[in-house]
């Protein structure tokens, strides 16, 4: 029996075991997103008070512009990689600076309309130029195929989804917490009144989080363009579970993020072997049982 | 002129143009913008009054939908009873919901919400009575205590301004009770009213099961009204929308939501086949606009500037 062969007929639970696999490698792949997402929501909430509902909209601007920049600019993927995200963290900025600014100091609720609104106008004016049905991007050429693991298949641009937001996020998460940059920002989250005293610019520090914030959902973006449809509307949806993600785990705890969007992708995939009907629901439903054991997420502090 | 003949002004307005208005409308456009305005009333109840932003209201109007079409089309319900079953079943998730979610608080609520009715949407989309992506078609509209023929347009449109007022009037009610002074007092100072003895929490409830029933009660009407219920009713967009009916039109404010409904559902109407996905970008710009100009909305910005001129005056 050849190896292939092997791989096809096992089975556990009258799954085959490359399904479950395949479909638990497809997990963590959307495990990385909600990590990467969550962790720039988080980010953003904890210095500008603010849940930015267009950070799906920021993603989804992010995938449309790889698409853009090689149809009609030949940017190969490489190049998008870079330029994209500070596109868009240059759009984060121009946001920040213009409307989020006057927000800082009412309802934080404001904050969640205006971002909301913000969404929409992404959402509308791409769909009105692009309409919405998806638009193909090739896997680039390095990544193409599948390796051979023994146990199963693993193609290749899967592997490096996952250990390029892997080391995004870890990345983001040690400027956080273990450089001075970060202690800064710590403590202008904490204070921002005394750090500025201190002599740091906490305007500034304000923007750059916002578009760090943003330019951490653009790469997701880039991430993602060879592994769906690119549309409009892939970011409203993935926003939502998002908002789930982050309820789950608790805003304010960077690793919290990774690790619960981490969990929730594999439990997604799981769920999508054994129990198909509920995987679009499974994330919510984990969402309300946690809210009754621990209203503040699992991560998260009571205030 | 003071603020109680201006407010007497105001209902006698509201009922004069409900009469007279299918002489001049069309009659599914206003049964459209009524069901609209009744929802965004109840939903600023919510948000207006108690302080909470639901960001999934889509979920009750949908629930108050789906029932009352599959009653009236499955079981051969008269529309009376079916639009009666609807918003009990509205009230009864209202009721689930609004105890899971009261545990949440601020922000966090406004994304608990948008989850939950997210969770609905794909329990629609996923269960059979609903007709999955195809939504339930043809329901009869039937009559209404065997003497009124709803299929007459004009006839329903009376029917649906009764229902209409009755929930208008329920809100203002609440509004203007004891409850609804407690209510706001949580708005405004929520540890304060804890400190004073209200059981917070059990208002809450009530307001969020209420404000779910007659969210409800607007979607078993538009059920009735367009024969027709799809998965659109329960997306977050209708969520999204009825929040812009009420921040437009001014939230806390008791004639805010009907403008803010009639003023979006006008708008649709218009654009809609001109420029369909334009209608989003607006609304968004709408959306922007509000937050950092005129955060009282419409009427809001109508009372201030009232009170101020009228202030002046005096002095």
């Amino acid at each position: 029996m050849s190896l292939h062969e092997t791989i096809i007929m096992t089975s556990i639970f009258g799954v085959p075991v490359a399904a479950l696999y395949g479909q638990l490698v497809l997990g963590l792949v959307n495990g990385c997103f909600y990590a990467m997402l969550s962790l720039g929501l988080s980010l953003i909430f904890g210095m500008l008070n603010i849940t930015n509902f267009a950070h799906g909209a920021l993603y989804m601007m992010g995938a449309i512009l790889t698409w853009i920049g090689l149809a009609q600019f030949g940017i190969s993927y490489w190049w998008a990689l870079l330029l994209v995200p500070m596109a868009v963290a240059i759009f984060g900025i121009f946001v920040e600076r213009s409307m989020l600014r006057w927000l800082y100091k009412i309802d934080p609720l404001y904050g969640l309309l205006l971002t909301f609104g913000l969404a929409l106008v992404l959402e509308g004016s791409f769909r009105y130029r692009y309409g919405v049905s998806g638009l193909p991007y090739s896997i680039p050429e390095a990544f193409q195929g599948a390796m051979n693991l023994g146990f199963m298949y693993l193609p290749k641009y899967r592997a490096w989804v996952v250990c390029a937001s892997l080391a995004i996020s870890f990345a983001t998460w040690f400027v956080i917490e273990r450089t001075p940059l970060g202690a800064y920002l710590r403590a202008a989250t904490e204070n921002p009144l005394l750090v500025q005293a201190f002599g740091i610019n906490v305007p500034v520090m304000i923007t750059l989080t916002y578009a760090v914030g943003a330019g951490l959902a653009g790469l997701a973006g880039v991430l993602a363009a060879p592994l769906t449809q690119i549309s409009p509307l892939m970011g409203s949806n993935l926003i939502i579970v998002v908002f789930a993600v982050v309820a789950i785990g608790g805003m304010g705890s960077i690793l919290g993020s990774i690790v619960t969007g981490l969990t929730l992708g594999l439990i997604e995939g799981l769920t999508k072997v054994f129990y198909p009907q509920a995987a679009n629901t499974v994330v919510f439903f984990i969402m309300a049982l946690v809210l009754l054991i621990r209203p503040a997420g699992l991560f998260g502090r009571e205030k | 002129m003071n603020s109680t003949r201006l407010r007497i002004a105001g209902y006698s307005l509201l009922l004069l143009l409900g009469m007279i208005a299918p002489f001049f409308g069309y009659p599914v456009f206003l049964m459209r913008a009524l069901c609209f305005a009744l929802f965004a009333c109840a939903f600023n109840l919510l948000l207006g009054y108690t302080g909470l932003l639901s960001f999934g209201h889509a979920a009750f109007f949908a629930t108050g939908a789906y029932v009352t079409g599959y009653m009236v089309k499955v079981h051969g319900f008269s529309p009376g009873l079916g639009i009666v079953v609807g918003t009990l079943a509205a009230v009864a998730l209202g009721f689930v919901a609004g105890n899971l979610v009261i545990r949440s608080q601020g922000i966090y609520f406004a994304m608990i919400t948008l989850a939950l009715a997210q969770l609905i949407y794909f329990l629609f989309l996923e269960s059979s009575f609903t007709g999955g992506e195809d939504g339930l078609q043809a329901i009869p509209r039937g009559r209404l205590l065997w003497v009124l023929n709803l299929e007459d347009d004009r006839t329903l449109y009376y029917v649906v301004f009764a229902v209409f007022m009755f929930g208008f009037l329920l809100v203002r009610r609440t509004i203007h009770s004891p409850f609804g002074q407690v209510l706001k007092a949580i708005r405004e100072n929520e540890p304060r009213a804890l400190s004073l003895g209200y059981d917070v929490n059990r208002y809450k409830i009530v307001a969020f099961t209420l404000s779910a029933g007659l969210a409800g009660l607007a979607g078993a009407t538009k059920a009735i009204v367009f024969t027709f219920v799809t998965l659109t009713d329960a997306e977050w967009q209708t969520s999204g929308e009825v929040v812009l009916m009420t921040l437009l039109g001014g939230m806390g404010t008791v004639f805010g939501p009907i403008v803010g409904a009639f003023s979006i559902v006008t708008l649709q109407n218009e654009l809609a086949d001109k420029a369909g996905s334009l209608v989003t970008v607006i609304m968004g710009a709408i959306f922007i606009v509000c937050v950092l100009l005129f955060r009282r909305g419409v009427v809001g910005e109508f009372i201030a500037l009232y009170r101020r001129v009228v202030g002046n005056r005096r002095m």
